[in-house]
């Protein structure tokens, strides 16, 4: 087995493995075929960590560091794994006037995460997005597709027990 | 080709359809201050926004680097607007750049220092002074290049030459917005990735986001230790290139002068690479005859650029019994200073600290190699680049362009104008071919020049009739761009040559990554054509064979070429450094 085979599947099954290769099979010679790849690959694997852009890379006959410049590039992509749950703070401004910030700390030390990173059990991924047009109900939190309006640092672990 | 009339403040330019409007400007001798536009390597990305011009009928400012002239445009580069926005645009450059300019190593060839002044800049409102994080910033795990990315201004030429020309591929844009940087893959230290070390991105990069590695101050230590000898050696390029760190033209031929600022930094002797440059030949040639007589593996390729070594030991494994087993002239110097010259000056070779000047970078990993301690010690101590050297000399004082030119020390200083066109794309082959003709036939070549193998064209070919051999195919590639078409050639079966030469750096070690900055293609010419003429008209000797002091060398100490000492102290092995870091070009 290749070291990198190993490498990969300490993370992943090797039926996710054997997909990621038909994906990039499928997108190998074509002009532009990195970004397809990368979706795909994430909608697969859930992240892009360094053992699958190295297997991209040498898949797609690629440069590493080009791959690794488009997965920084694009926020979609993430390197970090994701958690079950997203949990997105409002941080634009009539959020952030009515507490949004403090919400997002809260969050940070509850989760005992910054923002951008996913808890240790996997549960929850933290972002902060500026404005999602309701401000009327600020400061507001997402959850997965869930919008909390008017929340309050003592409102979170309420709101939070409801995912599982 | 078609041409397009167009108005420059005022002035009636034509340009070539399809230049853009700095293009136009520049050759209409209209100045327009860039920071990331290098036309001579296409990489116009238009990222600095220093180059805004205002053109009639345009809502806002244009970006005269990307911006094509068309017929009838009118475009003016000097109004209250366009001052206005080009110093903003610098001081908000200079916002998150260090104010270390006094003590930074591009103190005085900064394009943005230029820049400022170009557009008469007069305070920065919001400097950016501290940078708590600095030491975490900068990358110091290379042996040959430093990368500080604090002072890096994303202007991505050091990316296009690292992708684009070299195809290493290491450096990369990552992330976006004010998060942007130029990094290897995963924020790796440069000694993990892919780099070969070569230091074109020196050359490329405006300020002082990268630099060579510097060893100055352990040359000084050793200089002023009284129980140390320190002896010196300089590659071929250095003395066509030396001078314009002083001031002096392109193609200043600067051999005396080197010398002698060499010996009033106090090094007890002043030897030459040149030396050793026509001992490779020797070695090489005879390598090459015994592959051609033997059906050893054939084409041969040289090895005397470390840069183009580590390109093949990491991309082109497979083919590393093509690289000839000759050490590179610099380190065949180390090995014989340890041993060959201790024996005849009487000296412990713990005493003697081996220090050479190259236009190089990555001879400062060469030299590190492990297994680059033939004698018994480290065959070279320290590699300073010509950059480095340059700044010694000023800080001893030394009046350079006035110095009285000196001579070389014996054993190890003689050459042959063979030696010194190592430092040019070509050289190596030109020299090689010369005694190879002479080692077969007994005689010398009708021409020594060997025209077709000059130049700047990025793959060269030539045949030439050797003797009994018949015709000999041979084959030269600077850069490795250019380098790859003849390896895949050879992967492929299909490459018909005995004898390649590779160099790593475009143009060759005379345009090498410790080179003086800046230099471009007119340069590396004037470069060259120095090194030709040394060749052509100063040295008495042009065959690396009447070297008389490599002679004496055989006679004395190596006996014989490829012989047993040979062996152990200038012939070496290559390491295939695999393939973790996928490395591929496809687009």
């Amino acid at each position: 087995m290749k070291a990198e085979d190993t490498e990969l599947l300490k993370e992943f099954t090797p039926e996710q493995v054997a997909k990621l290769d038909s994906i990039i099979e499928k997108h190998k010679g074509k002009a532009g075929g990195l970004i397809p790849v990368l979706e795909e690959a994430q909608v697969c694997l859930e992240y892009l960590p360094l053992p699958v852009q190295k297997r991209i890379a040498q898949g797609l006959n690629l440069p590493l560091s080009r791959v690794y410049g488009v997965v920084t590039f694009y926020s979609f992509f993430t390197m970090t794994p994701r958690g079950k749950h997203t949990v997105r703070v409002c941080l634009g401004t009539a959020c952030y006037v009515r507490g949004g910030k403090a919400i997002a700390e809260a969050l940070e030390k509850q989760f005992n995460i910054r923002e951008g990173e996913t808890t240790e059990d996997r549960m929850f991924t933290l972002e902060s997005v500026r404005c999602l047009g309701a401000c009327g109900l600020g400061p507001v939190v997402v959850v997965d597709e869930d919008v909390h309006g008017r929340v309050k640092p003592a409102k979170l672990k309420e709101i939070l027990s409801q995912y599982h | 080709m078609s041409t397009v009339k167009l108005t420059i403040d005022n002035r009636p330019v034509e340009a070539p359809a399809g230049a853009t409007i700095l293009e136009a400007a520049r050759s209409a001798g209209i100045k327009i201050p860039t920071l990331c536009a290098w036309p001579e390597i296409h990489h116009t990305p238009g990222a600095c926004r220093v180059c805004m011009t205002e053109v009639e009928g345009q809502r806002s400012l244009i970006a005269a680097c990307v911006f094509p002239v068309s017929e009838g445009m009118v475009v003016r580069t000097n109004t209250e607007k366009v001052r206005k926005a080009r110093k903003m645009v610098v001081e908000l450059l200079l916002a998150n750049h260090p104010q270390e300019c006094n003590f930074c190593v591009r103190n005085g060839s900064c394009e943005l220092q230029k820049a400022a002044e170009f557009v008469g800049l007069k305070e920065v409102r919001f400097p950016c002074t501290e940078f708590p994080q600095k030491e975490k910033i900068i990358d110091r795990s290379s042996p040959s290049i430093v990368r500080d990315n604090r002072k890096c201004i994303e202007c991505h030429r050091c990316v296009t030459v690292c992708d684009q020309i070299q195809t290493v591929s290491v450096l990369t844009p990552a992330f976006r917005g004010s998060a942007v940087k130029v990094t290897p893959a995963f924020d790796l230290p440069l000694i993990a990735s892919n780099c070969v070390a070569c230091g074109q991105c020196i050359l490329a990069c405006p300020v002082g986001a990268l630099y060579e590695k510097d060893d100055v101050d352990a040359v000084w230590a050793a200089l002023q230790d009284p129980a140390k000898h320190v002896i010196v050696q300089e590659a071929p390029a250095i003395r066509a290139a030396l001078g314009e760190e002083f001031g002096m033209p392109p193609g200043s031929l600067v051999t005396g002068k080197m010398t002698a600022a060499l010996r009033r930094l106090g090094f007890d002797k002043v030897f030459d690479t040149n030396f050793t440059a026509d001992l490779t030949i020797i070695e090489e040639g005879n390598e090459l005859l015994k592959r051609v007589k033997e059906g050893g593996t054939l084409p041969m390729i040289t090895s005397c650029s470390p840069g183009w070594i580590k390109f093949c030991e990491h991309f082109y494994p497979d083919l590393l019994p093509h690289l000839s087993t000759c050490k590179s002239p610099q380190q065949m110097f180390g090995a014989l200073a340890k041993t060959y010259y201790a024996e005849f000056a009487g000296i412990d070779p713990k005493n003697i600290v081996s220090v050479s000047i190259m236009p190089c970078t990555a001879k400062k990993f060469e030299a590190q190699r492990p297994e680059m301690a033939a004698s018994g010690y480290r065959d070279v101590d320290y590699v300073l680049t010509t950059r480095e050297l340059g700044r010694m000399i000023r800080e001893a004082g030394i009046d350079f362009e006035n110095l009285a030119d000196e001579d070389y020390d014996a054993p190890m200083g003689e050459y042959t104008g063979a030696g010194t066109i190592f430092g040019a794309t070509g050289g190596v082959m030109e020299a090689a071919l010369r005694t190879v003709y002479a080692v077969v036939t007994g005689g010398n070549l009708p021409n020594l020049d060997i025209t077709p193998v000059r130049g700047l064209e990025g793959v060269k070919e030539a045949t030439v009739k050797v003797g009994a051999l018949g015709d000999v195919n041979v084959a030269v590639a600077h850069g490795l761009g250019n380098a790859r078409k003849l390896l895949d050639k050879i992967r492929e079966g299909k490459a018909d040559y005995a004898f390649i030469e590779v160099m790593c750096c475009p143009g060759g070690c005379i345009a090498g990554g410790g080179e003086p900055i800046p230099t471009n293609n007119d340069i590396r010419l004037k470069r060259s054509a120095a090194l030709y003429a040394d060749d052509g008209k100063v040295q008495k000797n042009r065959q690396s064979h009447e070297n008389e002091s490599v002679k004496k060398l055989y006679d004395k100490f190596l006996k014989e070429p490829l012989g047993h000492k040979s062996h152990d102290l200038l012939h070496t092995h290559y390491t295939k450094r695999g393939t973790e870091m996928p490395h591929g070009q496809g687009r």
